[in-house]
């Protein structure tokens, strides 16, 4: 579904390499995992797949379902079925979260030549997905993401990927600031969205998210490459050793 | 950007926050559906001119075209006199070549208006099919003007109309029914023959004949404009508006508009404006007064969507617009609302003069100025009653090459003890070729009052436009939708239909102006 093929980026402003030939298949119905220390390019890697200016692919190439990314506006990549929860959501001074949602959600259908979705059957869907988020409606009233919480935020996040139903979901760090409660929530709301035929792609720091979403591959990522992959048991001997170990290992 | 957090300015009511759904798709809608300049057709229809040129015959021939009485040809010749010595103002930031006063037509009507007609049915049906195509049909039917598919949520809801073609008013609907609650609503010409005494009375009394080198050009030739009176302690029944229309080429739009909110009255009254696309820009000067006596309240909006001219800066309206409020009577209450978005050049300043006790004025603001437009626009608030409040909300929007200045009086005199002024002015940029100004003058003449100006500036924001396309929506969807964020409590001031329009107003006015 997703393949990801010697994939190497760097900074458009500056002579900085940051993923230096990553491969990457994450098949239909399977949860994948990538994990590393800081500055590996995991963030990168999630920034360069949904379009976020500031970068520059020098060689390689992603396709989604057989559709080449890389060649795609970002609006583009998300009628395609991709979806990125950021690991910071942006805050839109005076635009309703409702109003929001509704827009992407037309957006993408028009973009699929589908027929958009009532206002009243839009609102129906949402209030389902709200409260299976714990996301009330005044939430939904507020401007999005203005003065959210952190937990909020990444649960609006949840709630988004829901609303649009992509292909393949990313979440680039979606257990950051994040308590145990809410954690279990997001955790939850991604699992709920498991349906054997969606992929995902987690990127997590730590083991923790990966008890509440598990993963059926595991990545280790560093300096811009995935320098190893196994199962959910590589996420636990990274809890108990860090990366030190695994690192000199692969050196 | 600064709209994280609501206004702090607890004297007076806060408006409704609460972000209205269902308008913000509307916008995005349109801007994919549309052209740029949706108005910028004309109607072939043939004219009586008078000569070109200024002259006191051309200031007599607008009064006779009108059947004016002496009284009112003398004021005009007047109001011309004084224009002579009067020189152009050019203190604001706006860059335009001169203006050829002699060059232009001042009197345009259609040759089917040369017999006034008696009634709607009696209105050429060309000039009523342009109407039509504006969005604005001249039916006494419960529909506004310029929005479509307004239907659905303006059911019940009626909006009386008064159309202005270049020089002429050819129709205004529910005169009638307006007449049982004792409403005048009519053309500034039908009143001055038929309501002289309340023309004589507060005609030039807001807005002086010399006020001003443009107010003083429109005294002495504003060939029509609505005239409103409210009797006392009546809600009108419906919204008023006034649709102005310039259609002829190298003729200018001088029109009058005189509102009378008697004690304890209320009246909404709502203005657009539309013109033809032309190489050649035109002029426009038009004078609103209002008189507000003791409790009376009105709110007016407008949504100003003249031609602004093309990428390069050809052709347009000039809009010297005087637009004033006078709080005659305590308690009165007026309400500016502008959705700025068309015109090559806006030169336009609606100003409240609080002289009642506990009188309020409020100016709500959004200037959108894109490729090579220059709008110097903004109020006067100017307390000079006991307890008086007043309050400024402007939005400015600038992007292409435009050049957009927000110009602001606060004026607190000696006796406008224990009044208030709360001023929040925020500007957005998008691009770098663009340019925003701020020029508050603030002057306070007395220790009990209180002034607080906010300004901010910004960018609209790469990380809030990949934020909106990473979740389906194009550059210029994602930025109408940041951009009406930006603008949200100035469209929550207008009445909804307003809103919506002025909704995507903003969104056209901005094409092309990413990417």
């Amino acid at each position: 579904m997703l393949e990801i093929k010697n994939l190497h980026v760097k900074l458009e402003e500056e002579d900085k390499v940051i993923l230096k030939g990553v491969d990457l298949t994450v098949e239909a119905g399977k949860v994948h995992a990538i994990m590393g220390p800081n500055g590996s390019g995991k963030s990168t890697l999630s920034y360069v797949l949904s379009g976020r200016g500031g970068y520059e692919v020098t060689e390689g190439s992603a396709t989604l379902d057989g559709a080449e990314l890389l060649d795609m506006e970002p609006e583009e990549r998300a009628a395609a079925g991709l979806f990125l929860a950021f690991q910071y959501p942006v805050e839109i001074p005076g635009v309703g979260n409702m109003t929001f949602l509704r827009t992407a959600v037309n957006a993408q259908r028009k973009a699929r030549g589908e027929p958009e979705v009532s206002a009243a059957e839009f609102l129906k869907l949402v209030r389902a997905q709200a409260k299976l988020l714990n996301i009330d409606a005044e939430m939904l009233k507020r401007p999005v993401n203005v003065g959210f919480s952190g937990g909020e935020k990444k649960r609006n996040e949840i709630l988004q990927m829901a609303m649009l139903e992509p292909r393949m979901c990313i979440l680039d760090e979606t257990d950051s600031g994040l308590d145990v409660d809410a954690m279990r929530l997001v955790a939850d709301g991604v699992n709920a969205l498991r349906d054997g035929k969606r992929g995902f792609l987690v990127i997590t720091h730590y083991q923790r998210l990966l008890d509440h979403i598990k993963p059926d591959v595991v990545h280790i990522m560093a300096d811009g490459r995935i320098v190893k992959t196994g199962g959910p048991e590589l996420a636990l001997e990274v809890e108990e050793n860090g990366y030190t170990d695994i690192l000199a290992e692969v050196q | 950007m600064a709209l994280d957090t609501d206004i702090d300015a607890p004297e007076l009511e806060a408006p409704q926050l609460e972000v209205r759904e269902g308008v913000d798709r509307e916008t995005v809608e349109t801007v994919a559906n549309m052209g740029s300049y949706k108005y910028g057709w004309d109607t072939d229809i043939e004219m009586d001119y008078a000569p070109k040129g200024l002259s006191e015959d051309i200031v007599r021939l607008i009064s006779s075209k009108n059947d004016e009485p002496e009284w009112m040809t003398e004021w005009r010749l007047q109001a011309y006199r004084r224009w002579l010595q009067l020189e152009e103002p050019r203190w604001a930031m706006l860059n335009y070549p001169e203006i050829d006063y002699q060059d232009q037509f001042y009197y345009a009507t259609p040759k089917s208006m040369a017999e006034r007609p008696k009634s709607l049915e009696d209105v050429d049906p060309k000039l009523l099919a342009t109407y039509e195509k504006l969005g604005i049909p001249l039916k006494e039917q419960m529909l506004l003007a310029g929005v479509e598919g307004a239907e659905e949520i303006t059911s019940g809801r009626k909006v009386a109309v008064d159309a202005v073609f270049d020089s002429v008013s050819v129709g205004t609907t529910f005169k009638a029914e307006l007449a049982k609650a004792g409403v005048i609503f009519c053309s500034i010409s039908e009143a001055i023959r038929e309501h002289p005494e309340l023309v004589k009375k507060y005609l030039g009394t807001v807005v002086p004949q010399s006020d001003n080198f443009f107010a003083t050009l429109n005294s002495a030739v504003f060939s029509d404009g609505s005239f409103v009176y409210i009797p006392p302690n009546t809600k009108c029944p419906m919204e008023l508006s006034t649709y102005f229309r310039i259609n002829a080429e190298n003729t200018g739009q001088f029109e009058r508009t005189l509102i009378i909110a008697d004690k304890g009255s209320y009246v909404s009254y709502l203005e657009g404006c539309t013109a033809p696309k032309r190489d050649i820009a035109q002029l426009h000067a038009a004078v609103v007064e209002i008189v507000l006596l003791d409790d009376a309240e009105v709110k007016y909006s407008t949504v100003q969507n003249w031609y602004p001219g093309d990428e390069e800066g050809k052709g347009g309206i000039y809009n010297f617009v005087t637009k004033r409020a006078d709080c005659r009577g305590a308690r009165s209450k007026v309400m500016w609302t502008q959705v700025e978005t068309g015109s090559a050049i806006t030169w336009k300043y609606p100003s409240c003069l609080l002289r009642g006790d506990d009188s309020q004025g409020e100016f709500y603001s959004i200037a959108i100025a894109n490729n090579m437009q220059q709008a110097d626009t903004g109020t006067k608030m100017v307390h000079l009653g006991k307890n008086t409040k007043s309050r400024i909300v402007s939005k400015g929007i600038s992007a292409g090459k435009a050049q957009n200045t927000y110009r602001g009086l606060v004026s607190m005199h000696p006796k406008a003890t224990n009044s208030r002024n709360y001023t929040q002015c925020d500007s957005l940029l998008i691009g770098s070729g663009c340019g925003a100004h701020t020029v508050p003058y603030i002057e306070v003449k007395n220790n009990s009052s209180r002034v607080e100006h906010e300004a901010t500036t910004s960018k609209v924001d790469d990380d809030q436009l990949f934020y909106c396309r990473s979740r389906g929506m194009d550059e210029e969807e994602a930025v109408a939708l940041v951009v009406n964020g930006f603008c949200r409590e100035v469209l929550q001031a207008l009445p909804m239909e307003f809103a919506m329009e002025a909704q995507q107003l903003v969104a056209i006015s901005l094409e092309g102006s990413v990417g």
